[in-house]
């Protein structure tokens, strides 16, 4: 069964037609790849899914329902999580806080019991920080719980987004260009963390404008260009796709 | 709480009382009154830091909510409702029974009836809940020059409006505004004999609120708040209903606003279109900027030391000529407030960075 999918959507920006048309699923399960040159549409795309962006037309289903024209922090609490292509810390956070933050959904205490400090408030905010840490743990990066996120290294920096977008149990999580400014070894960690967030049972739909990572983990793979869906397949379809490779090659 | 800010709070508190007992025993209990107004003040200045300094955004428009707190107060415990009753009023007579009435003799020796200090206060903290709602939802969707603009018109609205409004008192604003008993034994008002009453009552209510802020900002709703002013796109992902939260966020700023209007109003028996005026507002920001915006202590620090020289008259002619160029100063050199300087950085240590 489908956990996403995307009917016929588009968007304009003025007279460009940044996602044209495009359709395609994303079986539950499964890291599908979206890849395309610079420009090609993707991360409009996914702030399409996400609602950071309103779509002209076309229908988004996640686990079957219409998501499209939710906001972004309805969105995320439907159980989609995304990271951003240039990462986004949140300045003067450590890193534990930023994973914090992302444990927003998971946490009720208001203003008023905020402010009271009351009871429940003090051991939902034990649970918050217990939970923070785990998932640290879980993408080795404990160390730095109290360094300021934003003064890490890049490739720690995308693991403590990723952890922030964990945090919040999503089903769905979907990841833009999570190799982007990474060198080589950076790249392969991530891809490591990749699969390993596959085998928590998370579904995970990410953009990649290099191929080589996306090759390696995807179990499908859509290829965007000027805005059109151009091909759909299995890495190794993909690989063979002329037109893909013209693309490529003529980048 | 944890161990430091019960210590931090022990040691403001030891300082209120110090403050006090020192005036007693050098007989300058004057200075009381000059510090009981500038702790409502600073209650007003910590609420404007938690907007400014933890949601992000900016008010120019405070020193309306003051007013608004303040005017409703002072309007309602001042109108004789006597000729109303006598001519029938339904719902006069109603509050009457209800005991929400007060009798009383005024200057003159006329007859009064007002109403209670404590409804004045809750319809009062009520409107500005209400217009704070209904200012904000629309003008929170602006950011940084549009969100200021926005936000002085309002603070001009209302100072027209106080200037124009003949029950308002026109340019003379109102006086003669009752005590305000806020439990037997404990009245805001300006008797000399009751100054160091007065002052440990704006002392608890300013600690009190200071403390509610402190536990807010360290709070899942203070964590979401600093996500906000971080990266706004980033919260919005991560769940959290950013509208709702700066909105929030404003009307409880307005609230603190509100109520030190009306506590002051209570103190001085007055107020006037002065304290609604545009020029307050930009007083009251210009502190929580050189208090470090985002530093509750910054801002009650400064909240209190400043407008404490100013009600001195330390600045002269020229006291809001000075607010205005701290506030340019502040802008040029030291946008994060001058807590924050690297010097003061380096004093403390700096942060812990990792190589
Ligand atoms: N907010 C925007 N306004 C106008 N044009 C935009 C906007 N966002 C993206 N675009 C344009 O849409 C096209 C697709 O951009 P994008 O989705 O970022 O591509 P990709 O992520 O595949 O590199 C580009 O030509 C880009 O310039
Ligand atoms: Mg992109």
């Amino acid at each position: 069964m489908s956990l996403l999918e995307i009917n016929d959507l588009n968007k304009r920006f003025g007279g460009l037609h940044a996602v044209n048309s495009v359709s395609f699923a994303v079986n539950q399960g499964d890291i599908k790849a979206v890849i395309g040159p610079n420009g090609a549409g993707k991360t409009t795309l996914f702030n399409l899914i996400c609602g950071a962006l309103p779509a002209d037309s076309g229908s988004v289903l996640f686990n079957g329902g219409q998501i499209l024209g939710y906001r972004p922090f309805q969105i995320a609490t439907t159980g989609i999580s995304r990271t951003f292509q240039n990462i986004k810390m949140f300045p003067g956070m450590t890193a534990l806080e930023n994973v914090m933050v992302g444990l927003h959904t998971k946490s009720r205490s208001g203003f008023w019991s905020g402010m009271l400090h009351l009871p429940f408030t003090r051991h939902e905010e034990k649970k918050v920080r217990r939970r923070a840490l785990e998932l640290l743990e879980l993408l080795d990066i404990s160390a730095y719980a109290d360094v300021e996120a934003a003064s890490l290294a890049f490739g720690q920096q995308r693991a403590v987004e990723f952890a922030r977008a964990l945090a919040s149990d999503p089903t769905l999580l979907l990841l833009d260009e999570p190799a982007a400014g990474l060198n080589i070894y950076e790249t392969a960690e991530v891809a490591r963390l990749i699969t390993k967030i596959q085998q928590q049972g998370i579904t995970v739909l990410l953009v990649e404008h290099d191929m080589s990572l996306v090759m390696d983990i995807s179990d499908e793979i859509v290829v965007l260009s000027f805005g059109e869906h151009i091909a759909e397949g299995t890495p190794s379809e993909i690989q063979h796709n002329k037109e893909v490779i013209q693309i490529y090659l003529g980048e | 709480m944890d161990l430091k800010k019960i210590t931090s709070i022990a040691l403001l508190i030891t300082l209120v009382v110090g403050i006090q007992l020192t005036t007693q025993l050098t007989g300058t209990s004057y200075y009381l009154t000059q510090l009981t107004m500038t702790m409502y003040s600073c209650l007003l200045i910590i609420g404007l830091c938690l907007v400014m300094g933890y949601a992000g955004q900016i008010s120019l428009g405070h020193a309306g909510f003051f007013a608004i707190g303040g005017y409703t107060s002072a309007a309602l415990t001042t109108t004789n409702l006597l000729e109303a009753l006598e001519r029938g009023s339904g719902c006069v007579g109603l509050l009457n029974k209800m005991g929400l009435l007060v009798s009383s003799t005024s200057l003159f020796g006329e007859p009064m009836l007002t109403v209670h200090p404590w409804l004045a206060c809750l319809l009062a903290i009520a409107l500005t809940v209400l217009v704070a709602f209904a200012i904000g939802i629309p003008v929170l969707k602006l950011k940084g020059h549009y969100l200021a603009m926005a936000t002085l018109g309002f603070g001009i609205i209302i100072y027209r409006i106080v200037l124009a409004v003949a029950f308002l008192g026109e340019a003379d604003g109102i006086s003669d505004v009752p005590g305000f008993t806020l439990l037997p034994g404990l009245t805001v008002n300006g008797d000399i004999g009751n100054r160091i009453t007065n002052y440990y009552i704006a002392a608890t209510i300013l600690i009190i609120g200071f403390v509610l802020l402190l536990n807010l900002i360290d709070s899942r709703v203070g964590r979401a708040l600093r996500a906000i002013h971080g990266a706004e796109d980033a919260a919005d992902a991560m769940g959290i209903n950013t509208a709702r939260y700066k909105l929030y966020t404003f009307v409880i700023s307005a609230v603190f606003a509100a109520v030190a209007g009306i506590l002051l109003t209570h103190y001085t028996g007055g107020i006037s279109p002065g304290d609604a005026g545009v020029m307050k507002s930009v007083r009251y920001v210009a502190i929580v900027a050189i208090g470090g915006m985002a530093s509750l202590w910054g801002a009650l620090s400064m909240g209190g030391l400043l407008n404490f020289l100013s009600l001195r008259g330390f600045f002269g002619s020229y006291d809001d000529a000075f607010f205005g160029a701290i506030l340019i100063l502040i802008m040029l050199f030291a946008p994060q407030g001058i807590l924050r300087l690297s010097l003061w950085n380096k004093f403390k240590g700096g942060k812990k960075e990792v190589q």
